[in-house]
């Protein structure tokens, strides 16, 4: 049997009613493992202006490597304060903000361990459908052969990596350019 | 990758099979004037699935409250409009019921009009009602909400322009790779085939697929009407080839 899958639709620009209940901008509550990480950004349109209406999804892994999702089965801890998700609209100035752990690696194409990533969906109005991304960390020598990196034109990988911030020694930035000069990286997951 | 090139210690991914040709709306479309400065120029970059693809936010039943699923019961009085019961099963592409998964909706008023900062339509609000909803879908895939009829409003997208009534939906399903928002319509709106939302969908049976069923079924006799609404999300593929998960040593 196969069905036609559902199309999408744009959340709009009242996304906040239906979905701002479950906005979560700390996954590293006490007790979590891991090297906490706040995650710093701002969206901005093919204008330069800001996208103050998006909402932001967070995926990821735990530190030691392990979705909390039954797929993962495999023999490594997971942990009851973690559950991975975090969802965030942008402010005014199409700023998001959250702080997390990073994560451990977790197998990928062919086998190959991934370098450490969060996953990110995003959502605003004038998108049809939602963009996927991925938030890799700097300096992680796992860069060099994470084999989603590796599917990534050079030049645009930097788009994908986080930079440490300026302002904030504890803190990265990964800003999201949705169209134009240094366009973020999108994937088809 | 060649199959006998495995290690012993590893076992395949199941990944999900992308989207039926035509049923998505591209990211740039111009009637829609606000995708022309949000769509990326660049194409997506294929990615094969991972874990980090196959598994997703799960929610248990405890983020829930007893009257999230009525949006007619969320305030003191009632709200303003026509009662409706909107119900359906969420399945996967395979046909199989996707059970246990979050389903959020949003939608306006019955006269159109959101209570939200941005919404500057000169339409009444309701203080009895919101216009939130969620649920959970059960084993076999179903959902049901009770609410009022949205109404149909105006957006300054061209000259004239009105969004048909419409009901904000989002799921989750099993996986990063199942996540869909949409928006179910009313069967026989005048204003479908004007809405470029809808009219950004290519292929024919997918718009259609969009609008809802008026179903005697589900109808609430002296109280309300029914609509139904299917929903399919991406459905796992079958035959995975390219893409490990160790083994579990359990």
């Amino acid at each position: 049997m196969s069905l036609q899958t559902t199309s999408s639709q744009t959340v709009g620009p009242y996304l906040h009613i239906g979905l701002t209940w479950l906005v979560n901008s700390n996954l590293a509550g006490p007790g979590v493992a891991g090297d906490k990480v706040t995650i710093e950004g701002r969206i901005t349109d093919g204008d330069g202006n800001p996208v103050n209406d998006a909402l932001v999804e967070i995926w990821q892994a735990n530190a030691a490597g392990r979705y909390a999702h039954p797929d993962d089965t495999r023999d490594l801890p997971l942990e009851d304060a973690f559950k991975g998700f975090g969802r965030l609209p942008t402010d005014e100035e199409g700023r998001f903000r959250f702080t997390t752990i990073k994560p451990g690696r977790v197998p990928g194409e062919g086998g190959v361990l991934q370098a450490p990533h969060i996953n990110v969906t995003i959502f605003m109005r004038g998108m049809l459908k939602h963009l996927c991304s991925r938030i890799y960390f700097p300096d992680d020598a796992a860069n060099g052969s994470d084999p989603a990196l590796a599917r990534v034109p050079a030049a645009r990988r930097p788009t994908l990596i986080a930079q440490r911030s300026a302002s904030d020694p504890a803190a990265l930035m990964w800003n999201v350019r949705l169209q134009g000069d240094g366009e973020t990286v999108f994937f088809d997951a | 990758m060649n199959a006998k090139s495995i290690p012993a210690s590893i076992v395949p991914v199941a990944g999900y099979r992308r989207n039926d040709r035509g049923t998505q709306p591209d990211f740039l479309y111009p009637p829609y004037a606000s995708t022309v400065k949000r769509s990326p120029s660049h194409p997506l970059v294929p990615l094969p699935a991972s874990l980090s693809e196959v598994t997703g936010p799960v929610f248990g039943y405890d983020v829930l409250k007893s009257n999230d699923h009525d949006l007619t019961k969320q305030h003191a009085g009632d709200p303003i409009g026509e009662r409706i019961v909107v119900s359906g099963r969420v399945l996967d592409a395979n046909g199989r019921p996707v059970a246990n998964t979050l389903v959020e909706v949003w939608q306006a008023n019955a006269a159109g009009r959101y209570p939200h900062q941005r919404d500057v339509h000169n339409a009444p609000t309701d203080s009895n009602f919101t216009g939130a909803g969620r649920t959970q879908t059960d084993a076999e895939g179903r959902y049901r909400f009770v609410t009022i009829r949205p109404g149909e409003y105006p957006w300054r997208n061209h000259y004239n322009a009105w969004r048909p009534a419409h009901i904000h939906f989002s799921l989750f399903g099993p996986a990063f790779s199942t996540r869909l928002v949409t928006q179910m319509y009313f069967p026989g709106d005048p204003l479908l085939d004007f809405d470029p939302m809808y009219t950004s969908i290519p292929d024919e049976r997918a718009r259609r697929q969009l609008i809802s069923v008026f179903d005697w079924e589900t109808t609430i006799p002296e109280q309300a009407l029914g609509y139904k609404f299917d929903i399919v999300l991406r459905g796992r593929d079958e035959t995975p080839m390219e893409n490990y998960l160790p083994r579990a040593r359990s």
